[in-house]
């Protein structure tokens, strides 16, 4: 489980983050949603460290991340996997070698070891027999399954992903979904996913946490989510026009 | 000042969190290989043609009768002991190596690949660049020394293709009035100027913010700064060391 406490932050004079609270439960898939610019990914990099909130804490499993020190830090975030929105994979080094690389640096694995263990991730990824492609020779949606596969061949106990579906087709967005959902409770880890895409929210949100300018308006199930009564979330849930023909009747 | 004060602390980061010996010993051999095999041809090449054209106009303007032209090539080796191998060189380094260096990492900050090595517990200014460092400083004395032979071997052919010297009058010039503290001064130069040259640019790409523009910027600086940063202490190793 991770909770935060009160995370604020601003970039100069801009407010991006006030005060948000919440809890992501283990086991389940957690999402941070809303509109672009309302601080999602500010507040996924104040959880995982990449950037120090002015005020407020991150616990993981009730160990304080925001006061602990170098080392500490280090030890949680081994325990971490990210799937960045970019991929963020290493150019240089094939596919086969971007997933080993977490093991290579953190493990004292022999290469037989480390190689089962990434294609048993690439496996389960559906990725096979791409082992040796460069990063510029894979597609997009390849790159983010190399990207999962990355973050959870190191058996992490908290999966993060930052917009996993970004410049991927509707096909391929629902497959990337379904597969961060089916690894989250396979592995029963703590998962949470920064997204604005409503396919992924009604499919996956097991709890959701809506942003609206910097503030927790609502969290909830995605069941819940067609009636929560707050105006902002209804723009943004019903800006999609399948959405709002459901709510309409017309489909 | 406060751009030297980032500096220093990025500088203090390398040594914390490090990785284990093996990695960085696999990391510093790639590097090597990047940095001193692949620049080779390029240190050879500048090299012969500044020892030989070196040679050519330190002859022309050395008309007079009474200097003997064993000077000619003494000249010759004062210049590349000095300041070409080991400085003049170390700008041509700057320009390649420093601009790959910054251009890598800047990339690498904007494509959130240093993010993910932080993200997975990593001390990414230490993997990343700490093996650059080590082997700029392991890998540019031995380019000073290759650059240091070929240049003299540059003249030496032209020198007496073109009947400037003869082959025993440039030989006896190259001995004369040898002082091997030279040698020792310009490895000396060329492990601080690696030093720098590598900081520098790892330091300007590492900070990277923004995209493609910012990553063209950052290379540009680290060049100039390193440049600026090798002429000021070359002239306080000179003043020092001589």
């Amino acid at each position: 489980m991770i909770k935060i406490k009160d995370i604020s932050k601003t970039f100069g004079k801009k407010i991006v983050l006030q005060n948000i609270n919440a809890e992501f439960e283990k086991g389940k898939t957690n999402l941070i949603i809303g509109a672009s610019g309302t601080g999602k990914s500010v507040l996924l990099k104040c959880i995982v460290g990449l950037i120090k909130p002015d005020d407020g804490w991150v616990y993981y499993d009730l160990r304080n991340f925001t006061e602990a020190d170098k080392e500490t830090k280090s030890e949680i975030r081994r325990e971490i996997g990210m799937l960045f929105q970019g991929g963020a994979l290493f150019d240089s080094k094939n596919v086969e070698d971007n997933v080993m690389f977490p093991l290579d640096v953190l493990t004292k694995m022999s290469y037989d070891e480390k190689l089962d263990r990434a294609n048993h991730c690439l496996k389960r990824v559906g990725l096979e027999n791409v082992n040796k492609k460069y990063i510029s020779e894979i597609s997009g949606g390849m790159k983010k399954r190399v990207g999962i596969a990355r973050a959870i061949v190191n058996n992490p106990n908290y999966l993060f992903c930052d917009e996993p579906n970004s410049g991927l087709d509707p096909q391929t967005s629902v497959l990337i979904d379904e597969l961060i959902s089916e690894i989250t409770h396979e592995l029963d880890i703590t998962t949470i996913v920064v997204t604005h895409d409503m396919n992924s929210v009604m499919g996956i949100g097991e709890k959701i946490i809506f942003l609206y300018k910097g503030m927790k308006l609502w969290e909830g199930h995605h069941k819940d989510i067609t009636h929560s009564n707050v105006p902002e979330l209804d723009d943004f849930v019903f800006a999609n026009k399948v959405m709002s023909k459901m709510r309409d009747g017309k489909v | 000042m406060k751009g030297f004060g980032r500096y220093v602390i990025f500088l203090g980061s390398l040594f914390v969190r490090r990785e284990s010996f093996k990695t960085y010993y696999k990391l510093v051999l790639e590097e090597c290989v990047q940095i001193g095999v692949n620049s080779a041809f390029l240190f050879m090449l500048v090299s012969t043609f500044i020892g030989a054209v070196t040679t050519v106009q330190t002859a022309f303007n050395m008309v007079n009768p009474l200097i003997p032209r064993f000077v000619i090539s003494q000249v010759v080796r004062e210049m590349t002991v000095l300041e070409l191998a080991p400085t003049v060189m170390a700008l041509i380094y700057a320009g390649k190596i420093g601009s790959s260096m910054a251009g890598g990492l800047g990339t690498m900050r904007i494509t959130e690949q240093i993010d993910a090595l932080e993200v997975m517990g990593i001390n990414s200014s230490s993997y990343l660049v700490l093996p650059k460092i080590i082997a700029s400083m392991l890998m540019y004395p031995m380019l000073v020394i290759l650059s240091g032979v070929c240049s003299l071997v540059g003249g030496y052919i032209v020198g007496t293709f073109i009947h400037i010297v003869t082959p025993n009058e440039y030989v006896a010039g190259l001995r004369f009035a040898f002082n091997p503290t030279e040698i020792s001064v310009a490895l000396i130069k060329g492990i601080v100027f690696a030093f720098l040259i590598a900081s520098i640019s790892s330091f300007k790409g590492y900070f990277t913010k923004g995209g493609a523009l910012e990553v063209g910027i950052a290379t540009t600086e680290a060049v100039t700064t390193s440049v600026i940063a090798i002429l000021l202490m070359d002239y306080f190793l000179v003043n020092i060391l001589l």
